[in-house]
């Protein structure tokens, strides 16, 4: 009898969790999602993952290379004052920041794991990641970030600092450095509200 | 009776053989590339300083534009880019529009034209399907330069003069089937006359170097803030193709725009 329930019990834990796989796999990503893009990324520490793993929560992504002279330690710290501001208007912390470079022949991980140790960017906060496997021109595009290598080995690129949702939609994105874009902190502090809303931290 | 049947599925087996190899070979016919030597050159765009020649290794592209027969064939083996599926993110409305069906052409629409009305994204996706990739601009640039007996034919103000008649008197019209032109030195067909073409790296053309300037940095969207200047300022058919890519988000789909694709050759420059 006890046995005949465990099976019986057993049998409904499967279904139940097979069920429950099969809605998680029903909720595709949205058309309009950059998380569609098939590329495999390694952040500073070695760690693999795919744009679709980075879903459940808002992020702010953008696009570097490690050995660029001006414009990417403007972007991070374009990043840090938007983040900052963000914390001190909400009370909340500001997204996630993913860094994706656009050099894969030079940014290794030990270059990315110095660049973030430079820039003191705290993992895995700041996650600084080079594309493995896959289409990174492409994703690249969909953010609005387009670059080409010039004879000299640097490269033409433009910036995009950019504000994805928790299904890997824009919601905003800013090209401005210097001094925060007051719109794009806007959009971030309520994303940023919202998320600690929808998920209140536990006592 | 059972000596029958597996002679029957012998034949079966022989025909679809046949049937295959012919369909591997009409492919392959489909996709010739030709060979383009490599070699230094002067673009007449200044993307990387003013009149510093580029080493261009060599390569191989595709003798003509890709076909809407080609890409027709492309929808049936890749469903996802039908322009009933192909998600926003990749193909902006105007995807394919004029086409009857998500695979049908409809009677008014020529398989030998070249493909057009097809996203940046999607002509990539085309060409990784065939194991190659769009052109850079200085690839394109350079196989376009040549005329059916020289490498370099830009100087001839009678060739320069060619191109942009034939351009003006196609203005407006349909284009013509893909091949009907004299083949230039490396055996390729409609590089300057018939469809204006997306590379590779088009949207990096114009966006500056590295920005240095916090202040300035604004301008640097993708068709903004532009380092791009025109070394030869009669190029007009070569500017003409810049201004019509420039005006291009990677989603958007134009009637005058297709592509070709290029790989990688052994051969040495």
């Amino acid at each position: 009898m006890i046995r005949q329930w465990t099976l019986l019990i057993l049998l409904t834990i499967s279904v139940w969790t097979g069920a429950a796989q099969a809605a998680a796999d029903a909720t595709a990503l949205p058309a309009d999602s950059v998380y569609r893009s098939a590329l495999t990324l390694r952040d500073q520490a070695e760690g693999l993952f795919t744009p679709a793993s980075l879903r459940g929560h808002p992020v702010i992504v953008s696009m570097i290379y490690a050995s660029c002279p001006e414009a990417c330690p403007l972007t991070i710290d374009a990043i840090k004052q938007i983040r900052a501001a963000v914390k001190s208007r909400t009370g909340h912390a500001a997204p996630q920041v993913v860094l994706v470079s656009f050099d894969p022949v030079h940014d290794t991980v030990q270059a990315l794991a110095g660049m973030a140790s430079m820039h003191q960017l705290p993992y895995p906060v700041w996650r600084l990641a080079r594309p493995e496997q896959g289409d990174v021109r492409a994703f690249a595009a969909t953010l609005g970030v387009s670059y080409r290598m010039r004879p000299n080995g640097d490269f033409s690129h433009n910036i995009e600092i950019v504000l994805l949702d928790a299904d890997g939609r824009i919601v905003a994105s800013t090209s401005k450095l210097g001094t925060p874009d007051p719109d794009f902190v806007d959009r971030v502090s309520r994303i940023s509200a919202h998320t600690a809303a929808a998920s209140p931290r536990l006592p | 009776m059972a000596g029958n049947r597996i002679e029957g599925n012998a034949v079966r087996a022989f025909v679809l053989v046949m049937l295959a190899l012919a369909t591997c070979g009409h492919a392959e016919a489909g996709a010739e590339y030709r060979t383009v030597s490599g070699g230094l050159f002067i673009s007449a765009l200044s993307l990387d300083g003013a009149r510093a020649p580029v080493r261009i290794a060599a390569f191989a592209m595709r003798a003509t534009p890709v076909t809407v027969g080609d890409y027709l064939a492309f929808v049936h083996t890749h469903p996802e880019w039908r322009r009933d599926r192909a998600p926003d993110m990749y193909a902006a409305r105007g995807y394919l529009a004029s086409w009857a069906g998500p695979l049908a052409l409809g009677s008014a629409i020529d398989p030998q034209r070249p493909v057009t009305e097809v996203s940046w994204f999607a002509a990539r996706a085309f060409c990784a399907s065939e194991d190659a990739r769009l052109p850079a601009w200085y690839q394109w640039e350079y196989a376009a330069a040549a005329d059916a007996t020289r490498i370099d034919a830009r100087d001839d103000p009678a060739w320069s003069a060619g191109i942009l008649q034939t351009l003006l008197a196609r203005t407006g019209h349909a284009q013509g089937k893909v091949g009907e032109d004299t083949a230039n030195l490396y055996g390729l067909h409609d590089m300057n006359t018939l469809v204006w073409e997306w590379v590779d790296d088009y949207a990096a053309m114009f966006v500056n170097a590295d920005a240095r300037d916090p202040d300035q940095t604004n301008l640097l969207t993708l068709c903004g803030g532009s380092a791009l200047a025109f070394e030869n300022r009669t190029a007009y058919p070569l500017m003409m193709r810049v201004a019509a890519l420039s005006a291009m988000r990677p989603t958007d789909a134009s009637g005058n725009i297709g592509f070709r694709c290029v790989r990688e050759t052994g051969e040495a420059p």
